[in-house]
């Protein structure tokens, strides 16, 4: 493509994307001020949710199936890094030689006080904005800054673990569904008494999960760190 | 929730998405366009928050807020997906930049 066809095809881009933004926004312009949507009903049926935060018991029971595939996406995602990375560390951290003291003494710190606050944001869930994918963001964080210090914390997991702790919210979340249809109701649907529990017990082995794919993901697919990066070709 | 304050942060979104749309169309690199479909999807976000805030009752419609905290999860997914992808291109050619001209 020459130079004249680079300058057309950017105009009939700019001209495109304008079109296209001022049709969202006077889209967006001309939506009501105000709509209840699903809220009402959303809230009408919080008390048979097994949960008083409606995003919780709109994500882990009225609409549980988007969670569940969900966890499926992103252990996908990690299946597709793994295979195309296949895992090694980022050249640019885990250089212990030049990770500095100062920053290991932090880490030391923050660490148990990041997974204190996970556990703390997956109880809060329950009743507050919280839950499990934002614990397992904060744990996760807690794993990369280690990983960014020069601690190399993962190089001695177990194969079978690493496995486990990807997977486990996956095959929690569809567990609970199966014996709930063993038990005659439908996939999924929790029965009001014991939904809290259910609902929480999902979140603890989702939140892990969550936590272990966004270390893997980071280290290109493997939550085993490996010391050697993959050179060009091999 | 102020009518206007609903709409300021709606066409915040709009924007967002719409610069978002002219990385992805006019960026070579490869990673930014990837964070220029990450600042389309945070315009898309915003947009659907906005809208959550719209119910008369005053407490924010809790289905778009999930759906966004799914989408946000996608994001994640489909962003570490992308960035493998050009850490292998990256390995296998060198290069994380699209070619300009299209005869190479």
């Amino acid at each position: 493509m020459d130079s004249s066809g680079w300058a057309v095809g950017s105009r009939l881009g700019a001209v495109l994307i304008a079109v296209i933004v001022g049709l969202v926004g006077y889209a967006v312009w001309t939506f009501p001020s105000e709509f209840s949507g699903l809220s009402d009903h959303a809230i009408a049926e919080l008390q048979h949710a097994g949960t008083s935060n409606p995003v919780t018991a709109v994500l882990l029971n009225y609409r549980s199936y988007d969670t569940l595939l969900e966890m499926a996406v992103l252990l996908l995602a990690v299946l597709a890094a793994w295979a195309l990375v296949g895992g090694g560390v980022n050249e640019v951290c885990l250089v212990s030689e030049v990770s500095n003291p100062v920053l290991r003494g932090f880490v030391r710190v923050m660490t148990p006080l990041s997974i204190l606050v996970s556990a703390h944001l997956l109880w809060l869930g329950d009743h507050a904005p919280g839950g499990a994918f934002q614990a397992g963001a904060i744990l996760a964080s807690a794993g990369v800054v280690l990983f960014m210090a020069g601690i190399d914390w993962s190089h001695k997991l177990p194969a079978w673990l690493e496995r486990v702790l990807l997977t486990i919210g996956l095959f929690a979340f569809t567990g609970v569904g199966i014996v709930l249809m063993l038990t005659g109701r439908s996939f999924l649907e929790y029965p009001p008494a014991t939904a809290k529990w259910l609902i929480l017990m999902i979140e603890v082995f989702c939140g892990v999960s969550i936590a272990a794919a966004l270390v893997s993901v980071f280290l290109g697919g493997r939550l085993r760190s490996r010391q050697t990066v993959l050179k060009k070709g091999s | 929730m102020d009518t206007r304050t609903f709409f300021l942060y709606a066409v915040a979104g709009v924007v967002l998405f719409g610069i978002g749309f002219h990385g992805i169309l006019f960026c070579r690199n490869l990673v930014r366009k990837v964070l220029a479909l990450n600042l389309m999807g945070a315009g898309i976000f915003l947009v659907f928050v906005a809208l959550s805030t719209r119910a008369p009752s005053g407490t924010p419609d809790p289905v778009p807020q999930a759906m966004v905290l799914t989408g946000i999860v996608v994001a994640v997914s489909a962003t570490a997906l992308m960035l493998a992808l050009i850490r292998r291109l990256y390995r296998e050619t060198g290069f994380t930049e699209l070619p300009c001209d299209l005869e190479d």
